[in-house]
């Protein structure tokens, strides 16, 4: 397992161990909705929680902060194990971390002014009142790029990159260890969308607090994390160093989904393998995300098989039998893959074995390049 | 100005504008779209591209003739050289489905959920190609094995909701061809899909074109799918056309300031690790400013609060689409142009102001 580098033996910001997650599903099965996952989030690291909807990756942010109840496994932030506290026992400790939603619009009350929903945290905490609390306040709209006439605002008076502004004022407001942030640019445009991840990456770096940014947008978490993990269906596939995971890829599901995110450079795209008939080089996964909906039976067993084998290009025998251990290569990737050698050479999702698949099954020309040749 | 397609164009928009009522005591009336201009040849993707508000998604709408009576409409579509703005709604559902169908964003809300998809691609079928139910049910299966649908035979019987999202997709799609229309809008068609599943559906559209012809505007806000998918792309700044370039002109030397901002805005595969190994900060480029409203059609260029090579001319005139002083494209046939009275030249620096550059 990773222990992330700690100053002086500190305890990483957060630290998830074998998280399970199981709802009640219809009739006699359970939805694994995540199911072992294990992550550490280190001192004023930012780790990428990546995956496309359905594999689990918000509910691991709910669970991290406690807005929901894990089934298994341990949360540790700063150290303290926060997985089976009661609510009151929490509520010291909930300054310590904090979460940013998707969409700001939804989680601001619309009723109370910019400057209360800012100052709400503080004087929850009675860390500030008075003059002081004013002054604290003024300081955070300004650190978070907001004038200080939007204070007396009510939230429909903002656009939406200012709302997300106040968001992250308020989930600052109380110097927390660990910002949970859930799709925070997903909802905005692409010019304001570039506004706040610079902003989180200036208050991150000044700051210093360790950040679990979770997001479907490949690209805005490459600009943003240290560390990626990606999900599928439940469980963390591939874990590596952003640079790393985003120039080889190893899981051939992490390669599937670093390819089909398309450029927004028609040269590169064109690069990639010629015309648009030929697919131009990406790889193109059949179907769409399987149900986490598991017969009952199987629950608390381990699942028996390696879940991305029905959509895997490169699935043998073994990937429906035998379910892929997580292993740690050497560089401390982590990968859960039979195809993966342990040595860290690793399969080419884009080149698959002669087998019998669709007809529609995506011509490779044989010159095609790959994300692989993404070089930074 | 915009004879891009010349006599080719099987949809032709010219100086198209819509507008609304404001409300009661409110800033009076909104301006989503202003002089807009564009044509459309059969096999072709146009990409109209912008932010939210910027008035792609009512263009798509107006061209549709989808718009509530409360809007107003101005200028002229022409499909296939017949006029289609003014005509009446009976002529309209002649033309749409048949002629020029449509896509949405979201396919759960725009499929009925209590018909098979079979019904509803049936419906298109039998309403104008009077085909009889064993046939309409006969074709569906065909078309959903066009759009990609494993196993048609089963699928045709199936609920909306027994499917999944890039599945829907894929029978919107099936749906919007079923009569092999001339053009065909998609809006936002994968905003909703996740990235691999946006992967299928996109080669869909791209097959569509190639084997139909269809000619496809394509609403977007997502500069990847525009660059996978586009052959020209119409930028759109509050409600007007900013630029309208080939794609690879458009990427490689966008003329117009808001452009080049909206390329420099979305974060570049590698581009943290380069500043980082070059000891920079990792920064996206931000546009500085808000959208202006609508409200007034100013005689001024919109962008120019937000532009860091804005003048006094910026402020005083309205600058229109036409093509930049300096080296043509990479197709000579199809010219780039720009509404900036200041436009970027190959190296990002603005051009200085020329006098017959004046309308």
């Amino acid at each position: 397992m990773t222990s992330q580098p700690t100053a002086g033996g500190t305890p990483p910001a957060l630290e998830v161990r074998g998280l399970v997650r199981h709802f009640p599903g219809p009739g006699r099965s359970t939805v694994r909705a995540v199911d072992g996952v294990s992550l550490t989030v280190g001192r004023g690291e930012v780790v990428g929680l990546v995956g496309e909807s359905g594999s689990g990756k918000s509910t691991v942010g709910q669970c991290v902060v406690r807005l929901d109840e894990p089934t298994g496994g341990t949360v540790r932030i700063g150290g303290v194990d926060v997985t089976r506290l009661s609510r009151r026992r929490l509520r010291p400790l909930r300054k310590d971390f904090h979460l940013v939603y998707q969409d700001p619009s939804a989680s601001l009350d619309p009723r109370m002014s910019v400057a209360r929903i800012v100052a709400e945290p503080l004087v929850l905490h009675r860390l500030a009142r008075g003059d002081a609390l004013r002054s604290r306040v003024a300081e955070l709209l300004e650190q978070v790029g907001l004038r200080p006439e939007l204070a007396e605002r009510r939230p429909h008076e903002l656009s939406g990159g200012q709302r997300q502004r106040v968001s992250i004022a308020r989930a600052l407001a109380v110097d927390p260890l660990l910002l949970v942030a859930d799709e925070p640019t997903s909802a905005l445009d692409v010019s304001v969308q570039a506004s706040v991840l610079n902003l989180l990456a200036d208050l991150q770096r000044d700051r210093g607090f360790g950040c679990l940014f979770i997001t479907h947008d490949l690209a805005a978490v490459e600009f943003l994390a240290d560390r990626i993990a990606v999900m599928y269906l439940g469980e963390i596939v591939e874990q590596a160093p952003a640079a790393e995971l985003f120039t080889a890829p190893k899981h051939p599901y992490t390669q599937a989904l670093l390819s089909a995110v398309p450029v927004p450079d028609p040269a590169v795209q064109r690069a990639r393998g010629g015309s648009p008939a030929e697919g131009r080089g990406r790889i193109v996964l059949h179907g769409d995300l399987p149900s986490p909906v598991f017969p009952r039976t199987s629950t608390g067993q381990a699942v028996g098989y390696c879940r991305f084998h029905t959509r895997c290009p490169l699935a043998v025998e073994r990937c429906r039998t035998e379910a892929p251990e997580h292993r740690t290569l050497p560089g401390g990737r982590q990968v859960a893959c039979h195809l993966v050698e342990d040595d860290g050479t690793a399969p080419d999702a884009a080149r698959p074995r002669p087998r019998t698949l669709e007809p529609q099954a995506p011509a490779q020309s044989a010159d095609s390049t790959t994300d692989v040749d993404r070089k930074p | 100005m915009n004879d891009t397609a010349g006599s080719t164009a099987v949809l032709r928009v010219r100086d198209l504008s819509v507008s609304f009522r404001g409300e009661e005591g409110g800033d009076g009336d909104v301006h989503a779209v202003d002089g807009l201009s564009f044509d459309v040849a059969p096999g072709e993707v146009l990409a109209v591209v912008g932010e939210s508000g910027c008035g792609k998604s009512v263009t798509s709408l107006a061209v549709m003739g989808l718009l509530p009576p409360t809007a107003r409409v101005g200028g002229s579509v022409a499909l296939r050289g017949r006029e289609l703005a003014g005509a009446d709604e009976k002529e309209l559902r002649s033309v749409r489905g048949r002629e020029m169908s449509m896509v949405f964003q979201e396919p759960m809300t725009s499929l009925n959920p209590v018909l098979t998809v079979g019904r509803q691609i049936g419906e298109v079928l039998r309403r104008h190609q009077g085909l009889g139910r064993r046939e309409a049910r006969q074709r569906s299966a065909e078309l959903l094995e066009t759009v990609g649908i494993p196993d048609p035979g089963r699928r045709v019987d199936e609920y909306p909701h027994q499917l999944s999202g890039g599945m829907r997709q894929r029978v919107m799609l099936a749906v919007a061809v079923a009569c092999d229309p001339a053009v065909l809008i998609a809006d936002e068609p994968t905003t909703a899909l996740d990235v691999t599943v946006q992967a299928g559906v996109l080669d869909v559209l791209g097959a569509l074109r190639e084997r139909l012809g269809t000619a496809i505007v394509l609403i977007t806000h997502d500069l990847g799918v525009v660059a996978h998918t586009a052959d020209r792309v119409l930028v759109m700044y509050a409600g007007r056309a900013v630029e309208h370039a080939p794609v690879e002109d458009l990427f490689a030397t966008p003329r117009h300031p808001y452009t080049r901002g909206l390329l420099d805005a979305v974060p570049r595969p590698g581009g943290r690790a380069a500043a980082l190994a070059e000891g920079r900060r990792p920064r996206l480029r931000e546009i500085p400013g808000l959208v202006p409203g609508l409200e007034t059609q100013p005689d001024r260029c919109t962008f120019a609060p937000r532009c860091a090579h804005a003048d006094g001319l910026c402020t005083s005139r309205r600058p229109l689409l036409q093509a930049p002083a300096g080296p043509v494209g990479e197709r000579p046939d199809a010219p780039h142009t720009a509404a900036c009275w200041h436009p970027l030249d190959v190296t990002g620096a603005p051009a200085e102001a020329t006098e017959e550059a004046a309308p």
